[in-house]
């Protein structure tokens, strides 16, 4: 009788964890172990502190006090099901799995049960058409974006002209990894460049045959759909075959200090995009190191603080805070349900002085979200890796991407799955 | 004293050759099946049908299959996450191929399809035995997981590699996709398990189940006394590749609703099952049940009282959850060699000597 033993003590531990009420939940679907903690761990603390902040700064949002639900998914998509429906009774306003895989996982399941998913910059691309994916959100841009704003750095740096180059692509063998293929697969059409695919399988440890492939076939460029330790692998590999590091580039999961730490100096010059601003030369770390780390509730081990990815968890959480402001003004209260918060991320406006008010002058592009365009502006930096000073720094502004192409692709990406899912376009 | 046989009359040679002789285990086990259709599907919710049940179901299943091969023919396999991706990949193509065909059959068919995909990788089984057959199983696992990335024709052509399951419905109830209610999605899997472990269990008391046996204990004497090899350990991988993609094509249409090749079904996966078979104990259907239970449940179990009672961190949490599952595994082989059945088995002992052992 193990098994109705077991039940009953599960019962019992479910029942004990029951739902607080009256705060605003946002759970942190986060992974600090498994060969992606070292990526998961600063964005996680990051998403934490900026909330811990909100609440001992501003007594929370509106007045009513924000509750983060961490869950450890290990970036496993089983797990993350099981993150998702154990918190999603306690009020959960909304998810940011931070996996492109649990994030398909919880399109359908979050749509039925109308909770907004909001996947910055990874996930479903073409959820940026808000016709069709009306509960998922991807501003402030998309893979589609990013691949597109790599090429336009490529073009750049070639003076308009990669007619005869060849680009390489290394990249996550999942669904995260060949999501920018179809758009780089358009952009080579129209640019005349030969792109060479490249999968890594995961976690992403063994890389040697494919950077020995770079090594014979001497592409002009590689760029990187990398996550976890595949980056670092990936950035020792190119240091080991003496790859030029500045004609190798990153999306903006390929490039944070934990990625290019491990390869030394070899990872010099070594490029990768950005959705938002480096470093923690902004008034919000004052705020955070007098009310969050002095206070002793730094989420973690509290030693990410300033990193890129730590930096990209607070950009979530505070786009995520500008949403529930947003629905808390439009529907006249203070306690938010989920589809409240939804019309907020639909309706969010972030722009200049918005930021500076919030202590993050010049942090990112300004922008705002509609029915039409749940994907954001998609602008992208170039960032690049100093080894002396360990440190990122942003080479250029934020750029457009060639939206003509993306554009396309979305529509046609979205309507196949509308009709797969008997889906009707429109905005109400 | 409540627990024997004494006071049970038999009256015909097919009670006496039930598979619960006691009367005790027989009201157990009526219960319990009234209670998993009468009674859970009333309490079930979201959380307990999805992170809970319906895994445990679906990976019932899997040892089932696997236990069938390993347990009663004896023959490792290391492939089993490889076929459970072929029964998902053929539910898949069949669900989008074939609108109109009833979910059932969709389920079956990819059963029916995994079972000659593991037919074709069984035939090495003839000629290499032990390790090295499980060194040839192991390499059907990653032909079919580098096959199902690599050809888009299995995956529709999906920018992503992503296959989701579309929503399927059975006498007017949704069992497949989001909007399908946890106790649809828990009976229509609870009847795929009842069946195929009752199918299962008698299967392997009767002509075929003592074949596999025979091979299992010793290939020769089983030769000389007239078992046909090539039979015996075809229909054995035939039947187990069955059992198993059903379970795959469960997983990815019912529980999991989209999937991705090279994370559902990898290498872990296969070890996962591996794992419940031999915990459970080999060559005993309740053995791949108290498995599947075991390396299911219990991690929830944990997580569930040391994040959520005990307020750990989460990351805290997720590495004693290795170590103490970890532990338990190794205490239990070292214990009980021959898993949870055995267990089970030497209760069942002593409760019949109980009160009086002398």
């Amino acid at each position: 009788m193990k098994l109705t033993k077991l039940a009953a003590a599960a019962i019992a531990a479910t029942i004990a964890a029951g739902p607080v009420l009256a705060d605003l939940v946002f759970p942190s679907l986060d992974y600090r172990t498994g060969p992606y903690a070292a990526n998961g761990i600063p964005f996680a603390d990051g998403y934490a502190d900026y909330f811990a902040l909100v609440n001992a700064r501003d007594g929370g949002i509106g007045g009513v006090a924000a509750k983060v639900v961490a869950c450890e998914t290990g970036y496993n998509t089983e797990k993350g099901v099981e993150c998702y429906e154990s918190t999603k009774g306690q009020g959960a306003l909304v998810y940011q799995p931070l996996s492109t895989g649990i994030t398909y996982q919880l399109i359908p399941k979050a749509t039925a049960d109308g909770i907004p998913v909001h996947s910055m910059g990874y996930g479903r691309t073409s959820a940026a058409n808000g016709k069709v994916f009306r509960n998922i959100f991807n501003y402030p841009a998309n893979y589609w974006n990013g691949a597109s704003i790599a090429v336009n750095h490529i073009l750049a740096e070639e003076g308009g002209d990669v007619n005869g180059k060849t680009i390489a692509l290394v990249y996550h063998n999942s669904a995260y990894g060949k999501e920018p293929i179809r758009t780089l697969e358009e952009l080579s059409k129209k640019h005349g460049f030969k792109l060479s695919l490249l999968a890594v399988d995961h976690p992403g440890q063994e890389q040697k045959s494919q950077w020995l492939q770079i090594r014979r076939e001497k592409p002009d460029y590689v760029l990187m759909w990398g996550w976890g330790v595949m980056n670092q692998v990936a950035i020792q590999e190119a240091a080991n075959i003496r790859f030029p590091m500045d004609k190798f580039i990153g999306i903006w999961w390929s490039g944070s200090e934990n990625d290019t730490l491990p390869a030394g100096d070899g990872a010099d010059g070594y490029k990768a995009l950005n959705m938002h601003n480096v470093g923690s030369d902004y008034p919000l770390y004052a705020d955070l190191k007098k009310y969050v780390y002095d206070a002793g509730n730094a989420a973690g081990a509290g030693d990410q603080s300033g990193t890129v990815l730590y930096n990209r968890g607070m950009y979530a959480a505070m786009l995520a805070v500008e949403a529930a402001k947003t629905a808390q003004e439009m529907h006249g209260t203070k306690d938010i349900t989920p589809a409240m918060m939804r019309d907020g991320m639909e309706n969010l406006v972030i722009d200049e002085a918005k930021m500076a008010g919030l202590g993050m002058p010049n942090f990112g592009p300004s922008f705002s979200v509609s029915c039409e365009n749940h994907g954001g502006p998609g602008l992208g930096a170039v960032q690049q890796w100093d080894a002396s000073a360990k440190k990122w720094a942003l080479i250029t502004d934020f750029g457009p991407s060639d939206m003509d192409v993306i554009g396309a692709l979305i529509a046609e990406d979205s309507a196949a799955f509308a009709a797969e899912n008997n889906i009707s376009e429109g905005c109400n | 004293m409540l627990y024997r046989e004494a006071g049970d009359f038999k009256t015909s040679y097919a009670k006496d050759q039930q598979t619960f002789p006691i009367a005790f285990d027989r009201w157990g086990y009526f219960i319990t099946i009234a209670f998993a259709v009468l009674v859970v599907p009333f309490i079930l919710n979201d959380y307990w049908s999805n992170a809970v049940v319906l895994p445990f179901l679906i990976y019932a299943i899997a040892a089932i299959g696997l236990n069938i091969l390993i347990g009663y023919c004896g023959q490792v396999s290391l492939g089993s996450g490889g076929f459970m991706a072929v029964g998902a990949y053929a539910a898949y193509k069949l669900m989008t191929a074939f609108p109109e065909l009833n979910i059932v059959f969709v389920i079956l068919l990819s059963g029916g399809i995994t079972a000659l995909v593991g037919m074709l990788f069984g035939l090495p089984s003839l000629r290499i035995k032990g390790f090295y057959l499980a060194v040839a199983t192991l390499a059907a696992q990653f032909f079919l997981v580098w096959l199902f990335n690599k050809v888009p024709w299995f995956y529709n052509y999906s920018a992503s590699g992503q296959i989701s399951a579309p929503e399927r419905s059975l006498f007017g109830f949704v069992v497949t996709g989001a909007n399908a209610h946890p106790a649809t999605s828990y009976l229509f899997c609870l009847g795929f398990v009842f069946v195929m472990a009752w199918v299962a269990r008698n299967m392997t008391r009767g002509a075929n189940g003592r074949k596999w046996m025979a091979i299992r204990d010793m290939d020769i004497a089983a030769e000389i006394i007239g078992v046909d090899p090539l039979k015996a350990k075809l229909t054995a991988f035939g039947v187990s590749s069955f059992y198993i993609g059903i379970a795959g094509a469960l997983l990815f249409a019912v529980y999991l609703g989209a999937a991705e090749v090279g994370e559902a079904f990898g290498i872990e996966k296969s070890f996962l099952i591996l794992f419940m078979v031999i915990i459970g104990g080999l060559g005993s259907i309740f053995g791949s049940f108290a498995g599947a239970a075991f390396m299911i449940l219990m991690p929830v179990l944990l997580k569930n009282i040391m994040v959520g009672q005990m307020g750990w961190p989460t990351d805290l949490a997720s590495h004693f959850q290795f170590v103490i599952v970890g532990g338990l595994i190794v205490i239990f082989l070292i214990v009980e060699p021959h898993g949870l059945a055995q267990l089970w088995r030497l209760t069942k002992e002593k409760l019949r000597l109980w009160p009086f052992p002398h």
